[in-house]
């Protein structure tokens, strides 16, 4: 089968690789680049595992195809934090233990940043709804959406 | 063994510490069942039955097997088969006749989505064509589905081998009634004779998924010499090893498994799936063999736990006594026998002293996947049932709801339906918590119920081992045999720092291998605080007395002349000014004085103790659709002792959740064929963060007499009072009992109607 | 196993060549929210995918003389970013928005939820009740339908062999008029709608209804343009008596079946509910514009 040749862009540093045209990004991230952080619940949208950012927007990456991606700029778990200084919202889910199996975590932590990007001072429902698609079975959400929150207000605060 | 359930002044004990697999997480290393790969590894994907029953005529395996890439196709003629276990049976049965024809369908397949046929090749794609090519010829049979209906006289019979057990003989002729639990005390006759009011009811429940995010997944790698690696996401990788050797026939010591980081469980990773099935390809194919379930597969041939039907009765007197009770609940195990029959007769009265009373539970197959364990095995849908007849008497005799449990509230000194008697218990704090919270006397407006109902759950002991060693710089690594499925490293880390009187962040707590480790049951039946952590306890001590020698031996006194304290060997001796030395000094002198210092620790865990958890919900209703929101929620437990209170927090929120999804709108919908028509979450409809509101928490601390630190079990008695609780919310905001779970906009939108009927 | 080939045009002719050529095992790809859903569960297994978003019209939103244009491969997100198409048409933007997750937005096209065809597309009703249609290229050049009828059955359009949607054209709304979209589900988010009301209505300066239309989802084999409804709004205010008959209208055109996302019972009844709440909100922002 043929593959193709993608050049992106990946937590900044720039990645080629071949995919079949079928394969999803999830399947090049795991796959092809052996980047697992990534993580795979359902393969159909349904639980925002996979979720990364991609030309600053929250995606699936079950749901969008590897050779779409020439040119683009992709976000992954793997670049969230800063060398080796935890990003905010990294820092606020261990202070308020809003993990506990973790699997559905780097999909949640993508997601609450694409949100707070948006939205950087939200009320409790807007980040219950900005988070509807990230299914969490341990947590109950509480402990996650108190994190996010505290997260939202670092974030606000002047440096 | 000193024990400290009653001590208070804790240095670590109670506080909230990061997780120490918390950082892994959080950026992505942590490993899970499906970040393992290996050279030269092969995909392996499963061919499952369309039928719910059928016979497996033939299957033909020659054109897949000649696809490129395609190392080996697999059927049960391939997996050793087994003879049907004999009584006397075993409260939980692990029967390996049954478990082999789960794990692959060997002349019948019992329901949509059985695995048939298993394919190896050098890529997913390439087995998923493959899986294409097999033919299988079916002669498709009636089915069943209901479990009252498979025990009528004209019902399909799914093993024609299987006869109902009757204690001393069994039945004449096939059943899939395999045996029904039973537990009596007192004279029904009498008690219902003494009561002023009776009412009866029928309850039902579906079946619903422990619906973990992960899926399930594996790899193995066999080699020449016969020895297994297996690689897999479980709650216990103990019972993986034991199942796998007795399954296909190798020597426990040749298996080494290892437990990935477990992203979620419930219950639903307790037994195997694709294990065996990896195993084997790789052993015929001399490759590591890969196997991933899809969600699909996850919801259509993995464990839900059971669904239920039940007849209660119960009985009270004007002052709130409760006289009687009789109960009979039939619950589907699935296509094998082994529903928690035992768990619900045990679990239906246990919070109340009700001197005559009755529960049968009978264990009957049904065409649907055989049932697994979820968080409560067998407790919500009896505490379902027994809260929401309460509810209704208190109801009617005009009582608080918490007066009602008071006054027939179990305390020490009581017997369970078990048999066993009550130690120290917590639940009248529970209950008396619970009616001084500002939650219970908030007002509620139009359209809104209040709902609360009591859970009783008695987890888990069992066995346990732990190695921690204690290393030259004076680190320390914990290292259990138990997969860390919600925070378990954290309290495994907080008791050892505790004992020692160190600081936690020099405590590495790690999960070992069964090839590094003694024999360790199941993360499961909320044991691994209780019962793990005991073994840590154990073992932190024996290091402790090591160091009191070591200390001894450097001194030149006595052993019995020193103690530890706060992480420091001290001499006791009278008038001694010997300096203390630390446990990093003596780390550093082992080495030279003896050899490394390590603790082992190898229980069977007793005095497990009983939990109760009342919960405390408030709802609206839609009275035009019959949608119900939750409001409020508040869960008060007792939990013995909080190791780490974050995390008895998160499995008091996390219950709380699933029992919201399980009392509102999950269930396993099938069509007429008995095909799963829900076979993903966009419409198996687990609760997303936007459906909940915060989940307040209270925990209540009354020590667990047999534990050193007073654990109780947590993780397990949140859910079993959360479906009841929503339920009587809903009753109480529409005015009508609910007995019909889930309590999805349809039945809801009908029973405000039949409400709206009834006053026209 | 068929090998499937991914094509990106930049062209519309380029497109229509590729899709004609493509035959049946042909794709269209935009968002791919449902077509990557569909191949991953092996429902079905195209051998062609010709992406449109290198397109350059798909991807943008104009205002024109008498319609705002929409290209086909613009997504929820963007819609729900364009502030002068939100004060135009917040119903069919709400009814877009309600599709799927945030995630699930970044990707998910008007124009492809209107072409799989199933029957509880949110954004269907809310178009047919603005009185949308759809600009189709195809081997014999362009032409436009109304968006009732496009669906012709679940799953299937009216397209025929080599034809896609290039862009929905939303006619620029009258002064005194204003839409609204509400669905049924049993969670608050991540479901399909059980039962979907779109509503548009224009007001009198007295303040009688103008004109309305109102289109269900989920009830019936295609969503479906009520038109007793516009009898019973038009000339009226809306009383206690308008809203009655309007339920019955609604709940009278339901023609659904019973399956796993709820009861034939339970969709007329609500189709009802729903009809008149969201009547309410198109009602209050018409009396608003």
């Amino acid at each position: 089968m043929a593959r193709h040749l993608i050049t992106t862009t990946i937590n900044g540093d720039e990645v080629e690789f071949a995919c079949q045209p079928g394969q999803t990004l999830l399947e090049v991230l795991r796959t092809e680049l052996g980047m697992n952080g990534t993580k795979n619940g359902c393969g159909s949208g349904d639980c925002g595992s996979c979720t990364v950012i991609v030309n600053d927007r929250p995606i699936n990456a079950c749901l969008v195809l590897g050779v779409e991606l020439e040119g683009a700029q992709v976000e992954t778990i793997e670049g969230m934090a800063d060398g080796t200084e935890l990003h905010p919202l990294q820092q606020k889910f261990l202070d308020h233990a809003a993990l506990q199996c973790g699997i559905c975590t780097p999909g949640i932590l993508n997601m609450a940043k694409a949100f707070l990007a948006k939205n950087p001072d939200p009320t409790e429902s807007e980040v219950r709804f900005g988070l509807a698609g990230n299914l969490c079975r341990c947590t109950g959400y509480d402990k996650i959406v108190r994190a996010v929150l505290d997260a939202a207000q670092e974030m606000r605060a002047p440096k | 063994m000193s024990n400290d359930n009653a001590k208070t002044n804790f240095q670590w004990v109670g506080k909230r510490t990061r997780r120490p697999d918390g950082v892994d997480k959080v950026t992505g290393r942590a490993r899970y069942g499906d970040d393992m790969s290996m050279p030269g590894m092969l995909h392996c994907k499963v061919l499952r039955s369309p039928h719910a029953h059928a016979k497996i005529l033939s299957i033909d395996t020659s054109k897949a097997a000649a696809i490129k890439g395609v190392k080996a196709v697999l059927t049960s003629a391939e997996i050793p088969d087994h003879p049907l276990s004999k009584p006397p049976y075993a409260p939980i049965i692990n029967d390996m006749h049954d478990i082999s024809r789960n794990v692959m369908a060997r002349d019948k397949v019992f329901y949509d989505g059985h695995a048939v046929a298993a394919v190896a090749a050098t890529s997913e794609r390439i087995a998923k064509a493959a899986l294409k090519l097999i033919e299988v010829k079916y002669e498709v049979l009636p089915h069943v589905l209901d479990p009252i209906e498979a025990v009528q006289p004209d019902a399909p019979i799914l093993h024609e081998d299987q006869f109902t057990f009757l204690g001393d003989k069994t039945s004449e002729i096939p059943s899939n009634l395999f045996r029904s639990s039973v537990g009596e005390r007192g004279d029904l006759d009498q008690g219902f004779g003494e009561a002023d009011l009776i009412l009866e009811r029928d309850f039902s429940s579906e079946p619903v998924h422990q619906g973990y995010i992960e899926p399930l997944a594996c790899v193995a790698s066999t080699s020449e010499d016969g020895c297994v690696e297996l690689w897999t996401t479980t709650q216990g990788h103990f019972v993986i090893r034991a199942l796998c050797s007795s399954l296909l026939n190798i020597e426990l010591a040749k298996i080494r498994v290892t437990a990935s980081e477990i992203g979620g469980g419930f219950g639903g990773k307790n037994t195997v799936y694709g294990e065996p099935v990896a195993i084997r390809l790789s052993q015929i194919t001399g490759r590591p063999v890969r196997m991933v379930m899809s969600r699909k597969e996850v919801f259509r041939s993995s464990g839900p736990t059971v669904g239920s039907r039940t007849h209660i009765k119960m009985g009270v007197k004007n002052d709130g006594t409760i006289t009687a009770a009789e109960v009979e609940t039939w619950y589907q195990a699935g296509a094998f026998k082994g529903a928690p029959t035992g768990r619900a007769v045990e679990t239906y009265f246990s919070s109340y002293t009700i001197p005559n009373l009755k529960a049968t539970v009978h264990d009957v197959c049904v065409n649907r996947p055989k049932v697994a364990a979820y968080r409560a095995p067998g407790a919500p849908m009896a505490a379902f049932a027994a809260e929401g007849i309460i509810n209704e008497l208190a109801n009617r005799i005009g009582m608080d709801p918490i007066d009602i449990r008071l006054k027939n509230a179990v305390t020490e000194g009581d017997q369970s339906l078990g048999g066993s008697v009550y130690g120290s218990i917590g639940l009248i704090e529970v209950l008396n918590q619970t009616k001084n919270h500002p939650h219970y006397l908030a007002p509620l407006g139009p359209n809104q119920g209040r709902g609360l109902a009591l859970g009783y759950w008695m987890h888990g002991g069992g066995l346990s081992s732990v190695s921690v060693h204690l290393l030259d710089d004076g680190s320390v690594t914990v290292a259990t045999g138990n997969p860390d499925i919600g925070g378990s490293r954290s309290s495994m880390r907080v008791m050892a720092a505790e004992e020692l009187g160190i600081d936690i962040e020099l405590i590495k707590p790690i999960v070992a291998d069964t090839g590094s480790m003694g024999y360790s049951h199941l993360t499961a039946g909320s044991r691994t605080t209780f019962a793990t952590g005991w073994a840590v306890i154990n073992s932190v001590r024996e290091i402790i007395e090591k160091l009191c020698i070591l200390a001894a031996k450097k001194w030149e006194i006595d052993v019995n002349d020193v103690s530890w304290e706060a992480g420091h060997a001290v001499s006791t001796k009278s008038g001694d000014s010997i300096k203390p030395l630390s446990l990093k000094e003596l780390a550093a002198m082992a080495t030279k004085m003896g050899g490394a210092i390590a603790g082992h620790s190898e229980i069977n865990a007793g005095g497990t103790g009983a939990a109760f958890c009342l919960q405390l919900v408030d709802v609206e209703v839609d009275p035009e659709t019959g949608h119900v929101t939750p409001l409020r929620h508040t869960v008060i437990q007792d939990v013995g002792r909080a190791i780490s209170p974050d995390y008895v927090e998160g499995q008091m929120q996390g219950g709380a959740v699933q029992g919201i999804g399980w009392a509102l709108n999950e269930e396993y919908v099938y069509d007429d064929q008995a095909r799963l028509q829900n076979t993903g979450f966009l419409d198996y409809r687990m609760p997303v963060a936007s459906d909940v509101p915060m989940i307040d928490t209270v925990i209540v601390e009354v020590p667990n007499p047999n534990h050193p630190y007073g654990v109780r079990g947590v993780g397990e008695p949140t859910l079993v009072s959360a479906p009841a609780a929503v339920a009587n919310a809903v009753e109480n905001a529409i005015g009508k009992p609910m007995s019909s779970l889930p309590l999805s906009p349809p039945k809801v939108l009908k029973a405000i109607e039949q409400i709206q009927v009834a006053a026209e | 196993m068929a090998d499937l080939k991914y094509e990106s045009p930049t062209t519309t002719e380029a497109a229509v060549a590729l899709l004609a050529a493509g035959g049946e095992m042909a794709r269209v790809f935009a968002g791919g929210t449902d077509l990557l859903v569909q191949m991953h569960e092996e429902m079905i297994e195209p051998t062609l995918l010709v992406d449109i978003k290198s397109i350059k019209e798909t991807r943008e939103i104009t205002f024109e003389a008498d319609y705002v244009r929409i290209g086909a491969a613009v997504t929820g997100a963007e819609l729900g970013e364009n502030d002068k198409l939100v004060a135009m048409w917040p119903g069919v933007v709400e009814a877009v928005e309600l599709i799927g997750s945030y995630q699930v937005q970044g990707r998910a096209t008007i124009a492809g939820n209107l072409c799989n065809a199933s029957p509880a597309a949110d954004s269907v009703p809310a178009m047919i009740a603005a009185g949308a249609s759809v600009c189709i290229a195809g081997p014999t050049g362009t032409h436009e339908i109304p968006v009732e009828q496009m669906a012709v059955s679940p799953g299937k359009t009216s397209l025929a062999q080599g034809e896609f949607v290039t862009s929905i054209l939303l006619p620029n709304r009258p002064s005194n008029a204003g839409d609204a979209y509400l669905r049924f589900i049993p969670r608050t988010e991540m479901d399909i709608a059980v039962v979907g009301v779109g509503v548009s209505i224009e007001l009198n300066a007295d303040g009688t209804c103008a004109s309305a239309r109102l289109s269900l989802g989920a009830v019936s084999a295609t969503a479906q343009l009520v038109k007793a409804a516009s009898g019973i709004l038009v000339g009226n205010k809306l009383d206690d008596t308008v809203l009655e008959a309007l339920a019955s209208a609604a709940s009278d055109a339901c023609s659904p079946i019973d399956d796993k996302r709820g009861t034939i019972e339970f969709r007329t009844k609500v189709a009802g509910v729903l009809a008149c709440r969201a009547t309410k909100i198109a009602w209050q922002r018409a009396e608003k514009n």
